[in-house]
């Protein structure tokens, strides 16, 4: 029997943005009644992984105009900066809050918060605890959470389309993992809080649940997306497994170094180098220019040759052993634990991969989107406070601000709506028809989830990678089509409902051929060089023409429509990105 | 197993997911699950030797008895520890006690986060004394047994 | 490298079997590969309907917990090679509940830890303009070492008594309690005694240990647990001497 329940404010993804979403719906109005799903448990949400810290104008010397004017110009002036004045101003409060949670944040000697520089952020700002800030941050989010009874929470159930009436977004259909049942749960206001899509790429830190889902179901429902094109390079991964090696190891003073041992940086317009970092120069750099600088090494042939790809080195040695203890301890676990070296004696070998989406779906500040009753935060929307390119140790404060504006604003909304009636049902229906003609009930088919999914990665890091051009992506979008036709002949061995992770898969790999291509969509129509995005063909900025987001919807007939929406400007004209000064 | 219900608009739906015994397959645990590992082996010889410790405390307090009783009270106490099985007893409970003591000095520390000056003492040094005071108090014993 | 491990794995769909079953694969062997490694080569190109968590692979998330040859392991920090020439036998975690193949129910597990109010509890909360609490990096060191747990629930399948009595409250739940009881900014301890000192709480724990032998994060959830049961002790030592001195 499909069932429906019922609840004033639902929010997908239990991540950071979510959870402080929650309690944010919780404290605005006790009298709401919210869920929160998610289809990992909560502590498993990828926030776990952040390393760096949180950005939050805290020191005597350091302004708020400061670090909106670093967001601002390290996002190559395509943040919208009415946004990131609301950012940078209620930061240090929700870290704050944060704080007052039981978030174990470093501490000075005399027991204030310790703060510690970070890429493109020209005074330290950056909240830190230990080099585990984003596990820290997520359990205090979780276990405060549990504060609540007003939250009822759906553990590993798996959206697959937004429930809507007339425009109105009113629920969702989700699958039960453990038994396979499909249920219907409405609400006044839906927050997507499920992050970003990294595993489009092959590389990439992201955890293996980071496929766009959110962004899919937004995108189908017909909610625009914003600023796809803008795919953020970590520059320091372990090859093989992606695993982000963090930032604060350059902060501490990391060098990055070719294959003859020179630190190339310097040959790229990113200052000269000091035997201690300096803010935004070098190594201390933004990570587009880093990632970049790492393409064109490759192309200059100074690059190793590694088993699973080309690599640069990072090199820790000369910090000493009891700074990257302290410092940096879970960067020595992981060299030792998954490349089986020590950084305290040798190199680290380490390429770009893919890390971030400045891209999601788009909202307003207060984390609304056009389609009434539908809300988004976190890495899965686009406010846009990161615009081209995004700094270091944002995205975690982005996740507190954003959270909490979103389900305030959605608190507010739901309080005005009465409640969706039972019809919302047939929708659900459907779908379970749908999930069983396509992919359970289905005679035949001969595509593997894997091999499909391989080389849509495989394609989008050829040709929607750092650098991009016409060919390339008019290549990759005429593949990607082949491989949305290949996707509907898709074979499960798994047909069974108690915890079927192939269904699962295939319904990722769905959101993810959908997701790659509004990449590919902006990124061909953006003719110009920004931040992460940069096209060979059309090397410069162009402010003229694009100083504006690309929004990409899905028309009638199914396809990708671009068209652009002017930057929001307020105290700061554009200018020169410059680093190394 | 399919089931036909019908929902709240009155369709038919055919829903097709199976009941099946909910909250998962139990495994059953073993009576024999302390022989599974050398570490839970231990622990429950650790456990077990609390019982020896009891009949030590035992005989101690038959031996008071005997003592208050009397040289043929004491006489007749002491042809019971000359029985092997006695004999035998008393060698396997020495052994269990010195492992009862050894690990209990041991695991103390995990029970004392004593913090000076801001870092934890380390374990040894909370054990050591435990192992210092045993010493002294057997040279003691010894002392006061041998000298008459 | 032709060379190959065999891998055996639990299967067990409920809607099908009656109990679990193994299954044997034969992997790649590669110098890189972690456990989870060989799992997702079953998956993508052998047998799609193989069902197990996953998700950061860098040992961060807790999801990929699993039993290996017999011990509690992240199956993302465990290596292959380690298990050489094989077979290496993966199963689902002990003492929890088998929903499908690798995967076990651990809805047990978060209710105990909300149980044991995992959260700052203070008399009066400061307002956020005065500032944040103050605390020194000796303080911080109190307690961090529990909280850098990540809920992989490896200590529960170690511990025997959790095995034995489900209704134990387990050694996760309990060192995430003692976490809070030890930040220099909680003032719930009182709340969390009656809670932790009852049966299945500190006391169910008789000091096996073998939860800090598995805990891959290093958490140490048995010194926890007894330096919990002192405190406790002290505590109710001061209740009987001094019954009209109330809670502190």
């Amino acid at each position: 029997m499909l069932d429906i329940s019922s609840h004033d404010v639902l929010i997908v993804g239990g991540g950071g943005a979510g959870l402080r979403a929650a309690i944010a719906v919780a404290e605005t109005n006790p009298n709401l009644n919210i869920a929160v799903l998610s289809k990992v448990y909560p502590m498993r949400s990828h926030t776990v992984s952040a390393e760096g810290g949180a950005a939050g104008v805290i020191g005597p010397d350091d302004t708020l105009d400061e670090h909106a004017y670093d967001t601002i110009s390290g996002g190559d002036w395509l943040p919208d900066q009415d946004a990131v004045e609301f950012f940078v101003k209620e930061a240090p409060e929700e870290l704050l809050r944060m704080e007052h949670w039981g978030c174990p944040w470093n501490r000075e000697p005399n027991g204030r918060v310790a703060v510690r520089p970070f890429g493109g952020m020209k005074k330290e700002r950056t909240w830190f605890a230990a080099d585990k800030t984003g596990f820290h941050m997520l359990h205090t989010l979780f276990q405060t959470s549990l504060k609540y009874n007003a939250v009822t929470r759906y553990d590993e159930f798996y959206a697959t389309k937004l429930l809507a009436d007339d425009g109105q977004v009113q629920g969702v259909v989700a699958i039960e993992l453990s038994s396979g049942k499909i249920q219907a749960i409405s609400a006044r206001a839906v927050i997507l809080t499920t992050g970003g899509c990294g595993r489009v790429f092959p590389f990439t830190t992201n955890a293996a649940i980071k496929t766009g889902d959110g962004m899919s179901l937004a995108y189908r429902a017909g909610a625009p997306l914003k600023d796809m094109e803008f795919v953020q390079y970590h520059p320091t991964g372990l090859p093989f497994t992606g695993i982000l090696i963090t930032e604060a190891a350059r902060a501490e003073g990391g060098y990055m170094l070719n294959k003859d041992g020179y630190r190339y940086l310097q040959d790229y317009n990113l200052g000269k180098p000091q035997p201690q970092p300096v803010l935004r120069t070098m190594e201390l750099g933004p990570r587009d220019r880093l990632s970049q600088a790492f393409v064109k090494e490759f192309e200059k042939g100074r690059t190793l040759k590694g088993p699973y790809g080309d690599v640069v080195h990072l090199d820790l040695r000369h910090l000493g052993e009891k700074k990257i203890t302290t410092k940096l301890p879970f960067v020595r676990e992981l060299c030792l634990k998954y490349e089986n070296l020590d950084p305290v004696k040798e190199l680290i070998p380490v390429r770009p991969v893919v890390h971030y989406m400045m891209g999601g779906v788009h909202t307003d500040t207060n984390g609304a989107t056009p389609l009434k009753g539908l809300y988004a935060a976190g890495e899965v929307a686009c406010v846009s406070i990161n615009g081209a390119n995004r700094l270091g140790s944002n995205s975690l404060t982005e996740c507190l601000v954003f959270g909490a504006r979103c389900g305030r604003a959605a608190a507010d909304f739901a309080s005005t709506q009465r409640a969706p009636g039972r019809h919302l049902l047939a929708q659900a229906v459907d779908e379970e028809t749908r999930l069983q003609d396509q992919f359970l009930r289905k005679a035949g088919g001969r595509e593997r989830i894997s091999e499909i999914r391989e080389e849509m990665q495989r394609t989008m890091e050829q040709s929607a990678g750092i650098y991009r051009s016409r060919d390339s992506l008019e290549q990759a979008a005429a593949k990607l089509s082949e491989l949305q036709e290949r996707f509907r002949d898709i074979g499960l061995d798994d047909r069974g409902h108690a915890f079927n992770t192939e269904l699962v898969a295939a319904l990722e790999l769905g959101s993810m051929v959908d997701v790659a291509e509004s990449i590919i969509q902006c990124a061909l129509h953006r003719t110009e060089s920004r931040g992460a995005h940069q096209r060979t063909d059309f090397p410069t900025r162009d402010d003229q023409k694009f100083l504006a987001h690309s929004v990409v919807t899905r028309t009638a007939e199914g396809t990708p429509a671009v068209n652009y929406l002017p930057v929001k400007i307020t105290r700061w004209p554009p200018a020169e990105r410059v680093y190394g000064k | 197993m399919d089931q036909i219900s019908i929902d709240a608009v009155g369709r038919k739906e055919m829903t097709t997911y199976t009941e099946y015994p909910p909250k998962g397959y139990r495994v059953r645990i073993s009576t024999y699950w302390w022989l599974g590992r050398w570490a839970y082996l231990k622990f429950i010889l650790r456990e077990l030797s609390s019982v020896l410790v009891a009949w030590f405390v035992i005989e101690t307090l038959l031996q008071v008895n005997a003592l208050i009783g009397g040289p043929g009270a004491y006489q007749d106490f002491q042809g019971f520890l000359r029985n092997p099985v006695v004999i035998a007893l008393n060698i396997i409970s020495f052994f269990f006690i010195l492992f009862h003591a050894i690990t209990w000095f041991n695991l103390a520390p995990k029970a004392m986060a004593i913090r000076l000056g801001g870092k934890r003492v380390p374990a040894i040094l909370i054990a050591l004394p435990n192992y210092a005071a045993w010493l002294v108090a057997s040279v003691i014993v010894a002392w006061l047994v041998l000298r008459g | 490298m032709a060379e190959q491990i065999a891998l055996e794995v639990t299967r067990f769909s409920p809607e099908r079997d009656k109990v679990p079953s193994i299954q044997a694969f034969d992997v790649p062997l590669r110098k890189e590969w972690v456990v989870l490694d060989a799992l997702n080569y079953v998956k993508d190109r052998v047998d799609g309907s193989l069902s197990f968590r996953w998700s950061c692979r860098m040992g961060v998330c807790g999801s990929c917990g699993m039993m290996v040859n017999g011990e509690p392991k992240l199956t993302c920090a465990t290596f292959l090679t380690d298990y050489a020439p094989g077979p290496v036998r993966v199963e689902p975690l002990k003492n929890f509940p088998v929903m499908r193949d690798l995967i076990v129910e651990i809805t047990d597990f978060l209710e105990k830890l909300s149980k044991v109010k995992p959260w700052i509890i203070r008399a009066k909360e400061k307002p956020l303009s005065e500032g944040e609490y103050l605390q020194t990096p000796d303080e911080l060191d109190t307690y961090r070492q529990f909280s850098m747990c990540i809920n992989c629930l490896l200590c529960y399948a170690a511990c025997p008594v959790y095995g034995l009595d489900p209704l134990f409250a387990g050694p996760a739940a309990l060192a995430l309690a003692q976490r809070y009881n030890m930040d220099s900014r909680d003032e719930g301890k009182s709340e969390r005694l009656d809670i932790l000192s009852q049966h299945d709480g500190i006391w169910g724990c008789t000091f096996v240990g073998e939860c800090t032998e598995v805990c891959p994060k290093h958490v140490d959830p048995a010194g926890a647990i007894q330096q919990y049961k002192l405190t406790a002790t002290q505590e109710w030592i001061r209740s009987l001497l001094m019954p009209w001195g109330g809670k502190r």
